[in-house]
């Protein structure tokens, strides 16, 4: 019972090692480079809505002068 | 600019700016192979999970102008499968470069890509089908018959087909859905407000092509593009 007991306890060890030893970006995280992404993914975003905005304004335009 | 009117466009850029921000800054689960990789379930399958209701909508604009025969409804079926295959190129684009990195290859033998790609074939066929017919009541009869066996043909290759089979895509074959073991709550809390974010915004695009495209039904279309892109 002490032998299968501390076999469980082995395989759930490398159970746990194998979940730390998957590759994240955590140097991005700790050094705060991953703001810098997050920066360039916002920046883009925010000026396709611009670009939605005014393609909106300007079609609101064509149509008043078509009535 | 009443907010009645335009709410759902702000809403749904608050959407997509939350799961932006959220996609790339909340903790995800650690998984081998997918690494970091994860967070496209954020991006790439909200392409799909768009194009699918954008789909429907066209449909169902479809069935509408075959009982009432009215161009409007038929340009509503156009604009919102136009969109729906735009959202589909995305996801197949972004789709391919996250097969790279997890998969080992750009396009692999799955069939869920391959029922994507038939059914992008499918709807080319269909605005095809639309450029070749001049009469406006047989384009409109014709496409929007064509569109309704489009969408089941849709449903069938990336909906059904793919569960029958060996895939690599989660939720199909033998492979368990993410929603088994590794879409925790935290991922939902992002995913779902991306995927409805994402349907607003697809839904707004639309509405644009719906009223540029009925400005060119009166005037000549180089006109139009002319003063749109000026």
């Amino acid at each position: 019972m002490k032998y299968l007991t501390s076999l469980f306890a082995l395989l759930l060890s490398f159970v746990t090692l194998a979940q730390d030893d998957v590759e994240m970006a955590d140097t991005m995280r700790s050094n705060g480079k991953i703001y810098v992404v997050l920066g360039v993914v916002l920046i883009i975003f925010v000026g396709i809505v611009v670009n939605m905005i005014r393609l909106e304004r300007k079609l609101n335009r064509i149509e008043k002068d078509q009535a | 600019m009443a907010i009645s009117k335009h709410w759902w466009k702000g809403l749904g850029i608050a959407l997509i700016f939350y799961s932006l921000y959220a996609g790339l800054m909340n903790d995800v689960p650690r998984l081998p192979i997918l690494n970091e990789s994860i967070r496209n379930l954020y991006f790439h399958v909200s392409m799909w999970f768009t194009m699918i209701p954008l789909m429907l909508i066209s449909v169902i604009f479809s069935v509408m102008h075959l009982s009432n025969s009215s161009a409007k409804s038929d340009m509503r079926a156009t604009v919102f499968a136009e969109t729906g295959l735009f959202f589909s190129i995305l996801g197949l684009v972004t789709g391919m470069l996250w097969a790279k990195f997890t998969w080992g290859d750009y396009f692999p033998p799955d069939p869920k890509l391959n029922g994507t790609a038939i059914t992008m074939l499918i709807y080319g066929a269909y605005f095809i089908l639309r450029g070749s017919l001049k009469n406006p009541d047989q384009r409109g009869r014709i496409s929007a018959i064509y569109n309704i066996f489009a969408f089941v043909l849709m449903i069938v290759f990336i909906g059904i087909l793919p569960r029958l089979t060996q895939s690599l895509h989660p939720g199909n074959g033998g492979n368990p859905g993410f929603g088994t073991y590794d879409l925790d709550n935290n991922m939902r809390a992002v995913f779902y407000p991306a995927v409805i974010g994402w349907i607003l915004f697809g839904v707004w695009i639309a509405q644009i092509r719906y009223r540029i495209g009925m400005l060119s039904q009166y005037n000549d279309s180089e006109d139009i593009t002319n003063e749109i892109l000026d």
